[in-house]
């Protein structure tokens, strides 16, 4: 058996495509769920993709954040549902409150495309279990809104329990405060993040390496395992 | 708020002797009596609204079309082209089932004007382009000119392009796959904004842009129209209004992405579910070219009632709806029994769609505007009857001068040392240094199917994740040369764009371009199209690559002085399996260096004679086709064999430039040795055509070898990939570092 891995698509969304393709070459089942539907139909997790929902005009994810889907990946993200928020998702899900904090606009106010190196600081959660504490992985960034800001208790707080999940490393993109790239919930279910792991799961395509297929292997393997 | 009665087709025929602004629309006085002729009476303001956009330059291509014609003329045979020119954008079979559309257009002046929405917007036109055949948009491209890099307005204008190419394509989750960017003092004041896509389908998906079948429905569907991009049109609507209305409307229209991004999703669940019977956009001249082109290439007539058209503004005059350039709008005809559906895939996507018309079995497209008919035309004379001029052409008396300017009899570096720090100052200049700052603001990963993306020499892209059936594209285009011998300097630039084609492993198809020149009523400059594009037909019937569209874009000069004449050519290839492609990057050390062509003492119009010299004069580089198509041969043969592990064709900067991005993508160095035959100088720095450096594992030495023997194409072993620096035997030696700042430094440098 496998899991049913949703990918949501909002108006916008640039990479749920992508993502599912990402789900499908690690084996499991994408599933593609549509914002104006609030039935996830059965999926077992949830990935929330990169792009420019609704244009980004407002404030990234801050309209997405109330489509109809969002009510039941809310609601079920907190009763434990393994949800991943890629980039766009991430912002969805920091405006959804399921994860602290906000995404600012890049210090150097331009958008950002490159091959980023990352440090993997907890590979405890639902999506990262595939990967060692402490790795270092490259994988591709772009993005105009990636500077992660919280404020001090909450960062504190976040390095405490060990929420931090991904930091840049030797260059920070976007001016994220202490370098976070990704984080996770409490419960270590929901994790979001500013790089694509989606665009780095074929040794040809993009930036020729497949250092974010471990993201959907691991939830295959929790869900599988489960 | 008063205004004067109704312009209606019947008001018109009664009132003979209104005088309406011809001239400050653009027309010519024998234009606008020849509307007159067709039409048997004074054209309606509606009516005159759309003649004088249609008959625009940029519209008609009234200058440019008897030269254009060479084109079909010299078409080689070619079983790829599905779709040549004349519709939105040519379409090449790429095997397998698999169709690809692409084409490059300029959006040059509205650049300069307002640099971020005018380059955005050039990238929302050329997209709709390409979904108007039926295809999705795969990747896009930007072939930029600006002036001088150090001149401060380029401050203002580069920025402002590379940030709206980027937030338009990126926003549209469109890779941005190649272009080029290039810094010369005759683009001050005439940026060139070339904007390039590829589109893939099906065959069967194929779409047209015509208007069929009596009783079919035609709907606008996008954005609401506003007065956004209104030139003349607001000349004739004060004409009608009082002054109560806003004028002055900006004359650059503005981008929204997200709707264009919608716009794409809609249409092509439309196409899927095969309720279109034919598509066009709206781009330049709006709803008067999109409701002409449709009837008059269909087989009847048309109505549309204007009043339907969804507007941002109620105070819009007929007029400016006509001519109104807002953006992300389309219009398709579709059956009566699909309307419904087609309407119902457009409300699932959020985008307004409004039945404004229907296709009838008579000849006219009318236009009704609250119940009275203010457009009766015969479309085709809209569309396609506009004036044609035979220009006067005549060979500048300045070129023989220019061309007896020879460069090659420039100062030499005499030493060793002068020979390093030219090099330095090659790899450091804005045209040779690395764009990575420019190219890092575009999204190059999203779709997941970028195999390569700039520096590389051209963009490839996968179209089939299961057979690794790919596409690949180069534009290239070098003004210096063209204004040396524009019938060489167009050719060079095909030269340029196939051999970098098939330097990834691509095989050349089809080809595309955008000429942008001066003004074609000035003698010297038209004698410059006329001799480019002679040069690219000839070129390209001989290559055996026909061009399947492209764009024009005159009169990019400011008073009496015209930019270089620019020929920006793009050549589409395919590659089997993009797993046998080929990068620049130096992939392993101890392989070995091969040039192959021939290197001779060329000079002209060459980077060394711009940057150490800031000299244009003499003969471009000889031109080869027959060099080019067999050195593509072996390029293509070698990656397919796996024979050649890296490849870099030789183009401006000379075989230096190339070695140096080689080593710094691979973070390998060279040691090279200069052939015998060769001096320093000329092994580094000539810019002879038909050539490129080659990386060749030493198991693959000696096959390597017997192929290009067998098949006469000269090679030399030049050196071998190694160690931490750009080594050339017996005179100087650059650290990778010291290349690196050099290379990478000089355009942020400038910009950030």
């Amino acid at each position: 058996m496998t899991a049913r891995i949703g990918v949501v698509t909002f108006p916008g969304s640039l990479d749920d495509r992508d993502t599912q393709r990402a789900i499908r070459l690690a084996g499991a089942e994408p599933v593609a769920l549509w914002h104006k539907d609030k039935d996830l139909h059965q999926v077992d997790a949830v990935v929330l993709p990169g792009g420019f929902s609704y244009g980004d005009y407002l404030r990234a994810g801050a309209i997405s954040r109330f489509s109809p889907v969002m009510e039941t990946v809310i609601e079920q993200a907190k009763s434990g549902l393994p949800v991943l928020g890629i980039c766009n998702g991430f912002q969805i899900l920091t405006e959804a409150h399921l994860l602290p904090g906000a995404m600012l606009g890049n210090n150097h106010l331009h958008f950002i495309c490159r091959d980023q190196k990352l440090r993997v600081e907890n590979a405890g959660t639902a999506w990262t279990s595939d990967y060692a504490s402490g790795q270092e992985i490259h994988i591709p960034l772009k993005n105009m809104d990636g500077r992660y800001v919280a404020d001090e208790r909450t960062l504190d707080e976040l390095e405490a329990e060990g929420r931090v999940v991904f930091r840049y490393v030797d260059f920070n993109p976007n001016g994220s405060l202490r370098d976070i790239a990704g984080i996770t919930n409490a419960a270590g279910n929901v994790v979001g993040l500013m790089p694509h792991p989606e665009h780095a799961v074929e040794p040809l395509i993009g930036s020729g390496r497949t250092d974010g297929l471990p993201f959907f292997t691991s939830i295959l393997k929790k869900l599988v395992n489960a | 708020m008063s205004r004067t009665p109704l312009d209606t087709v019947e008001h018109a025929a009664e009132t003979p002797d209104v005088e309406l602004p011809w001239a400050e629309l653009g027309l010519k006085k024998d234009e606008y009596e020849r509307v007159v002729e067709i039409l048997g009476r004074r054209p309606t303001g509606a009516e005159l609204a759309m003649y004088s956009v249609m008959w625009s330059e940029h519209c008609s291509y009234k200058s440019s079309k008897v030269h254009l014609r060479q084109f079909g003329e010299k078409a080689p045979q070619s079983d790829a082209l599905l779709v040549g020119i004349g519709e939105n954008a040519g379409v090449v079979d790429v095997g397998q089932g698999y169709a690809v559309t692409f084409k490059v257009e300029s959006h040059n002046h509205p650049s300069y004007v307002e640099p971020y929405q005018g380059a955005a917007t050039g990238v929302g036109g050329i997209v709709r382009d390409i979904i108007a055949m039926g295809a999705r948009p795969v990747a896009v491209v930007d072939p930029l000119r600006f002036g001088a890099a150090d001149h401060p307005d380029t401050k203002r204008v580069l920025p402002g392009v590379v940030a709206g190419i980027g937030g338009y394509g990126n926003c549209l989750g469109l890779p941005n796959i190649g272009g080029e960017v290039v810094f010369d003092a005759c683009y001050q004041g005439n940026p060139l904004v070339n904007a390039g896509a590829i589109g893939v389908m099906r065959h069967e998906d194929i779409h047209l842009a015509k208007a069929s079948g009596a009783g079919n429905k035609v709907i606008l569907y996008g954005a609401r129209t506003g007065g956004d991009g209104i030139g003349g049109a607001s000349i004739l609507a004060s004409e009608t209004f009082d002054d109560a209305k806003p004028s002055k409307r900006p004359a650059v229209q503005v981008g929204d992405p997200f709707q264009e991004k919608l716009l794409i999703e809609c249409t092509l669940e439309a196409f899927k579910e095969k309720l279109v019977v034919g598509i066009q956009d709206l781009g330049a001249a709006g709803l008067s070219c999109a409701t002409s082109e449709l009837a008059s290439n269909g087989s009847g007539g048309m109505t549309v009632t204007l009043d339907d058209v969804p507007l941002r503004d109620s105070t819009l005059s007929p007029e400016e709806i006509l001519m109104s350039e807002s953006q992300e709008r389309m219009c398709a005809v579709v059956e009566p029994a699909k309307v419904e559906r087609f309407l119902e895939i457009c409300e699932k996507w959020d985008v307004i769609a409004t039945v404004i018309g229907e296709v009838t079995d008579g000849d006219r497209l009318e236009i009704f505007w609250h119940g009275g008919k203010i457009v009766d035309v015969d479309p085709r004379t809209v569309a396609h009857d506009g004036p044609v001029y035979e220009r006067p052409y005549a060979r500048p008396s300045w070129q023989d001068a220019l061309q007896a300017d020879d460069a090659n009899k420039l100062v030499r570096p005499g030493t060793s040392e002068e020979l390093k720090s030219q090099v330095l100052a090659l790899v450091s200049s804005p045209n040779q240094a690395s764009k990575k700052w420019i190219t890092s603001q575009y999204d190059h990963f999203v779709q997941g199917n970028t195999v390569l993306a700039q520096p590389e020499d051209s963009g490839m892209i996968r179209i089939d994740e299961e057979t690794g059936l790919g596409v690949a594209i180069a534009t290239d285009g070098n003004g210096r040369y063209a204004k040396l011998d524009p019938y060489a300097g167009a050719q060079l630039a095909l030269s340029e764009a196939y051999r970098n084609v098939a330097t990834t492993g691509a095989k050349p198809l089809a080809v595309s371009d955008c000429l942008n020149f001066g003004s074609p009523e000035d003698p010297a400059v038209m004698w410059q199209f006329a001799e480019a594009i002679r040069g690219l037909a000839d070129a390209c019937q001989q290559l055996g690559t026909p061009v399947t569209g492209g764009n024009v874009s005159l009169y990019n000069q400011t008073g009496e002085v015209a930019i270089h004449p620019t020929p920006v050519v793009a050549v589409l290839g395919v590659i089997d399996d993009v797993a046998r492609r080929t990068p620049v990057a130096f992939q392993e050390e101890g392989q070995l260096l091969y040039l192959l062509g021939d290197t001779r003492e060329e000079f002209g119009g060459s980077a060394w004679s711009q940057v150490v010299h800031d000299h244009l004069g003499g003969l471009p580089p000889k031109v080869d086709l027959e060099r080019e198509r067999l050195l593509a041969e072996i390029l293509i043969s070698a990656s397919r064999d796996g024979m050649i592990d890296s490849a870099h064709d030789l183009s401006d900067g000379g075989l230096i430039q190339a070695v140096v991005e080689s080593a710094l993508l691979g973070e390998k160095g060279a040691r090279l040795i200069v052939p015998d035959g060769l001096d320093a100088f000329t092994f580094l720095f000539s810019e002879s055509a038909g050539r490129a450096v080659v990386a060749i594992p030493r198991s693959e030495e000696l096959r390597f070898n017997d192929m290009c023997g067998a098949r006469g194409l000269p090679v030399t072993r030049i050196g071998v990939v190694d160690g931490e620096s750009v080594d050339i035997q017996g005179e100087f030696a650059l650290s990778l570092e010291e290349l690196r700042e050099a290379h990478e430094g000089t355009i942020p440098a400038l910009l950030a």
